[in-house]
């Protein structure tokens, strides 16, 4: 029963640590590119992604030219 | 080919039926109608002893339950309200993440993750400032806007801004502007935004320059913020690309140790030789890195910056959350102070009204969100419904946040509070003058010692506490006292006074770079439509001199702030106020035109109402800058007195002490002065064409809209944070398709 217990316990805190990355992840934008990857894969099947290191660099320079405000 | 040309064929639907949500809305299960009654009772009982309580204390565990309780009855009955008979969103229909997505900026994203990013974008340093500035009217005031400001205005404006841009494919409130209320109501609304940037850049920067000024320890800890993320720029662009969690996690250590060597490097000789500078020097600083920081590549400095700032930004509010719940200090401050009824208030002056409501904007109403409610969140929501807990709840949570520094700044001594707030011009700057000026005030269970102040200082590490004005150390020694009571003890004030320094510091950079940045693109855009050749935004020598005159705005009236004979902080923020409240008056005046246009008269109140209050307030407080007799309330009046001073051939005037000091107050407030005339002027023109363009609708109803054509939708997700169970029947549809005939989005 007791080890029935914990591994419930441990179960359910793995989950709340998942959601927590996941959601951390999601709001500090650093899972773009697994978004990208299935982006393209759907949109341009054929077309060979970019590497990991050329989307943050493209997705950067984007940035540059795209500015987001910050409110007060 | 079958699925393009039937994209719906076999696939469930893409919203629940609206009989059933409606059903499901309307059904008052016993439980439910349990849960609801005793949120209001809670919520009732707390606004009571709020209200009644004249008594020693009172618990701040009441601010955070009438908070709380009526956050979720405005969100659970009158965000309905709005839903249902103003916005009355469409599941079917395709949002523009859906039928835009580029896999960038247009990206469905999930609500929880969307509204994380959305509170992070909208919550920076103003509901952490304007709180503690009117905690001197007493905590009833404030927090009586604070909830109500919010659940009538603030959230209503953001939950609509973002819904009708939304439906016009997430069009910016400059370019809704144009569209509703014409040429001049369009070029008023982009003038006034401009101008308000500037404002809001230069107060913020403010505010930092006052945390920072003779403290070696805070500008030991911020100044290395920028080595900090300039390591994690390079670390993110050329050794390991896209670890963004894990470079947050160094840079959050390497926070840390910033914070804590700070008292190390404080209290040795050389450290405080090189680190501990005048106001200013850390002004003239700001602004250099300002133009720097604008004009560097994003990935270098704006980008890591930012993780940093998000990162901290969540973690400190939901650890203040706990440590208010936790600790739940006692509160002395009476509900309504002395002040409440005068004039002469020494940290913001001006009678409650208008004042209050233009002291406290952000979280109770802020205009600027409405910059980030169109642009930049409408272009991720994934279904139209979800704007409601977006929109509204993301203010809401704003609002809470507003909250919790009253709570931090009414937590701490009054005589101290006063202390640290009244300018340098009464306090003379020492602790002397300052018990004196405090103790002179005359206020009811007031009576500060001078070893408080020195106490006090030593404990969070500072040379002094004296009129430390702005609003950030008052919150900070506010944290710090909350948070040692729950953690470390006094020996850990220090620390939790320069974390909560840091983390102002680190929100209201941000906001100056990216609020330099935008600002540039803005004003390169509009100088564009004479000088094309500035249209192009990587064109360096426009860019460069854009940037270099949005600096010089800001830093212009940073400097006129930091030098200001009368203070600064209690004569500039005035303008703040009506500057965001403006904004906000702009954008409740665009949707008043859209909901005009959709015919919706007999509910237009919604948005006339807080419409309505902003403008009078903005208007008042302008009037009373403009106009009042009173010199520490009117600019102009501060202003001629001053100049009939020096005419006199007098040498010292009031807190000027000196010729140049006299100078000074007469140029500051021309610039105020001259800075209300226009805001003024920019409000009657914006309002005045969305009433003219509102009658218009009202005459000619049906005029057509300008919204995006329907785009059918073909994905399916809840609308709020908790599914009702016929959204997770529905979403266990979707999930039972077989993989190949999953919709693709982002962010899942």
């Amino acid at each position: 029963m007791a080890a029935q217990a914990l591994r419930t316990l441990a179960a359910s805190l793995t989950t709340a640590w998942r959601s927590t990355v996941w959601f951390l992840r999601g709001v500090l934008g650093a899972d773009a590119y697994q978004h990208y990857l299935a982006h393209q894969a759907r949109v341009h099947p054929g077309v060979e992604p970019m590497s990991e290191r050329a989307f943050w660099k493209d997705r950067m320079d984007w940035q540059d030219r795209n500015p987001q405000g910050r409110c007060c | 080919m079958t699925e393009s040309s039937a994209p719906t064929t076999g696939l469930p639907p893409t919203a629940v039926d609206p009989e059933v949500a409606e059903q499901e809305d309307r059904k008052w299960t016993p439980g439910k109608i349990i849960l609801w009654a005793v949120i209001a009772l809670v919520g009732g009982i707390a606004w009571a002893i709020l209200a009644i309580s004249r008594g020693e204390t009172i618990n701040a565990i009441w601010f955070v339950f009438a908070a709380v309780c009526t956050y979720l009855i405005a969100y659970r009955f009158y965000s309905k309200f709005i839903e249902r008979k103003i916005t009355r969103p469409d599941d079917t229909r395709a949002t523009p993440a859906e039928y835009n997505n580029n896999g960038r900026d247009f990206m469905p994203t999930d609500r929880r993750v969307l509204f994380g990013h959305h509170f992070a974008a909208i919550a920076g340093a103003g509901p952490l400032v304007g709180p503690v500035l009117a905690a001197q009217m007493g905590y009833l005031p404030g927090t009586v806007w604070i909830i109500i400001g919010v659940v009538l205005a603030g959230a209503v404006q953001d939950y609509l801004v973002m819904f009708f841009s939304m439906r016009r494919g997430g069009r910016s409130l400059g370019q809704m502007a144009r569209e509703e209320l014409g040429i001049i109501g369009g070029t008023a609304a982009l003038l006034a935004t401009l101008m308000i940037m500037i404002i809001i850049v230069a107060i913020l920067a403010l505010v930092v320059v006052n945390a920072l000024g003779e403290s070696a320890w805070g500008v030991y800890s911020v100044a290395l913020t920028i080595p900090i993320a300039l390591f994690m720029g390079v670390y993110l662009r050329f050794l390991r690309p896209g670890r963004v969690m894990e470079v947050s996690v160094i840079g959050f250590a390497l926070l840390m140790f910033a914070i804590i060597s700070g008292r190390w490097v404080a209290e040795s000789a050389w450290g405080a030789e090189l680190f501990h500078l005048d106001r200013t020097t850390i002004a003239w600083a700001i602004i250099i890195y300002g133009f720097v920081a604008a004009v560097l590549p994003v990935w270098l400095l704006l980008a890591p910056r930012d993780y940093l700032s998000t990162f901290m930004k969540i973690g400190v509010i939901g650890l203040l959350a706990i440590a208010i719940v936790v600790v739940r200090p006692e509160i002395t401050v009476p509900a309504i102070s002395e002040f409440a009824g005068r004039e002469d208030g020494p940290v913001v002056p001006g009678s409650l009204f208008p004042f209050l409501f233009v002291t406290i904007a952000c979280g109770a109403l802020s205009g600027f969100h409405a910059l980030i409610s169109s642009g930049t969140t409408p272009k991720l929501v994934e279904k139209e419904r979800q704007t409601r807990f977006l929109g509204y709840g993301g203010m809401l949570m704003e609002s809470f946040v507003a909250i919790m520094a009253l709570v931090a700044a009414i937590s701490i001594d009054r005589g101290v509070y006063f202390a640290m707030n009244s300018s340098g011009a009464v306090t003379g700057g020492t602790v002397e003058g300052a018990v004196q000026f405090v103790n002179s005030l005359g206020l009811m269970g007031v009576n500060l010692a001078p070893e408080t102040l020195t106490d006090l200082a030593a404990n969070v590490g500072e040379e002094s506490v004296v009129s430390r004005t702005g609003g950030a150390p008052t919150l900070a020694v506010g944290i710090a006292t909350i948070m040692n009571q729950w953690f470390g003890g006094p020996a850990m004030m220090g620390f939790w006074y320069h974390f909560a320094i840091m983390f102002e510091a680190l929100f209201i950079l941000t906001a100056v770079d990216a609020g330099t940045r935008v600002a540039r693109f803005m004003l390169q855009d509009t100088i564009g439509n004479f000088i094309p050749r500035f249209k192009d935004t990587s064109w360096r020598p426009g860019a460069w001199l854009c940037t270099a005159i949005m600096v010089a705005g800001w830093g212009y009236i940073l400097i006129l702030g930091v030098t200001d004979p009368l203070g600064g902080i209690n004569t500039f923020f005035p303008l703040f106020g009506i500057a965001n409240q403006l904004l906000a008056a702009i954008a409740l005046a665009v949707v008043m035109a859209i909901v005009a246009k959709r015919g919706t008269f007999k509910y237009l109140w919604v948005v006339v109402l807080p419409l309505a209050f902003a403008a009078v307030v903005t208007i008042t407080a302008s009037l009373y800058k403009i106009f009042s007799p009173v010199p520490a309330v009117g600019y102009w009046a501060q202003h001629n007195a001053f100049r009939q001073a020096l005419e006199d051939g007098q040498t010292s005037f009031g807190t000027a002490r000196s010729v140049e000091a006299m100078e000074a107050v007469v140029r500051n407030t021309f610039v105020q002065g001259t800075l209300s005339v226009v805001f003024m002027v920019l409000t009657i023109i914006v309002i005045t064409m969305a009433v003219v363009a509102t009658v218009k609708s009202y005459r000619t109803r049906g005029v057509p809209e300008n919204e995006d054509p329907r785009v059918e939708s073909r994905i399916y997700a809840p609308s709020g944070l908790i599914s009702t169970p016929a959204e997770k029947a529905l979403e266990a549809q979707w999930k039972a398709l077989p993989p190949e005939r999953q919709p693709v989005r982002g962010r899942h």
